[in-house]
C-alpha cells in the first residue's frame, strides 16, 4: 500500500481527527540522502484532533510517532507534524 | 544482545547533555547544517544568541541510533536543554514562535547573547 495512504489510514483509525492534512515532499528532497527512488519519503502533515487535548507538545507528537512507529522504521524518512486541538484550529 | 554498546552510548549522551547547557543532536555541523530540519533548529538558537554544542550524528552512526533510543524520539534533530529533552524541529519552531523558548532559557538559567 502507498505510504500516504498508510498513514492517513492508521492516523484516521487511531485519532478520530477533524481534519488531516497529509503533503508528499518527497520531490522536493530527490536525490537527497534517505529520499528513495520511488518517492514517498518526506511527509508533511496537519491532524486536528480531540485526542490532543491537556496533552503538551511532545506527548502529541510521541502519540502519532508511536501510531506510525513502523512507517518511521522503513519507509518514512522525514515527518514534519502539527499537531492541534479542535479549539486551537482557529484560523 | 547490544546492551554493552547501548550502555557505552548512552553513557556518552549523558555525559554530553550534563556536561553543556544546550546539546543539539543534528545533522552536519552548526556551520554547515545537512538537513532542513537541523538547519531550522540551529537558526532559532543563533535567533536568541543560545551557544549550544553541536553533535553531528551523521558522523557517528552509533550516536545517531543511539540518541533515538535514548530519548525514544525517531528523528533528528534533537535538543537537550540543562540534560532534558525539549524536543525536535516541529517542536522548537513553534515553542520559539509562542515565546516559550525563550521564556524555557531564562527560566533554566540559559546565557544567552542575542544579536545587537
Amino acid at each position: 500500500m502507498a505510504v500516504a495512504e498508510t498513514i492517513k489510514r492508521k492516523l484516521t483509525a487511531a485519532l478520530a481527527p477533524a481534519r488531516l492534512d497529509i503533503a508528499d515532499e518527497s520531490a522536493r528532497h530527490a536525490g537527497h540522502a534517505g529520499a528513495r527512488p520511488e518517492g514517498e519519503s518526506h511527509f508533511r502533515v496537519a491532524i486536528v484532533s480531540s485526542r490532543f487535548e491537556g496533552l503538551p507538545r511532545l506527548a502529541r507528537q510521541r502519540l502519532v510517532y508511536d501510531i506510525l512507529a513502523d512507517e518511521l522504521k522503513s519507509d518514512i524518512h522525514a515527518l514534519a507534524l502539527q499537531t492541534r486541538t479542535p479549539a486551537e484550529d482557529t484560523p | 544482545m547490544s546492551t554493552a554498546i547501548d550502555d557505552h552510548v548512552s553513557q556518552r549522551i549523558r555525559q554530553d547533555i550534563d556536561a553543556h547547557d544546550v546539546v543539539l543532536y543534528m545533522k552536519g555541523t552548526p556551520v554547515f547544517p545537512q538537513c532542513g530540519f537541523s538547519a531550522t533548529v540551529v537558526q532559532v538558537l543563533s535567533l536568541l544568541g543560545v551557544k549550544f554544542k553541536g553533535v553531528n550524528v551523521l558522523d557517528d552512526p552509533e550516536v545517531r541510533e543511539g540518541v533515538k533510543r535514548f530519548s525514544e524520539w525517531p528523528t533528528i534533530p534533537q535538543l537537550y536543554v540543562k540534560g532534558e529533552f525539549v524536543g525536535g524541529c516541529d517542536i522548537i519552531r513553534e515553542m520559539y514562535e509562542a515565546g516559550e523558548l525563550e521564556e524555557l532559557f531564562t527560566t533554566r538559567g540559559v546565557a544567552r547573547q542575542p544579536a545587537d
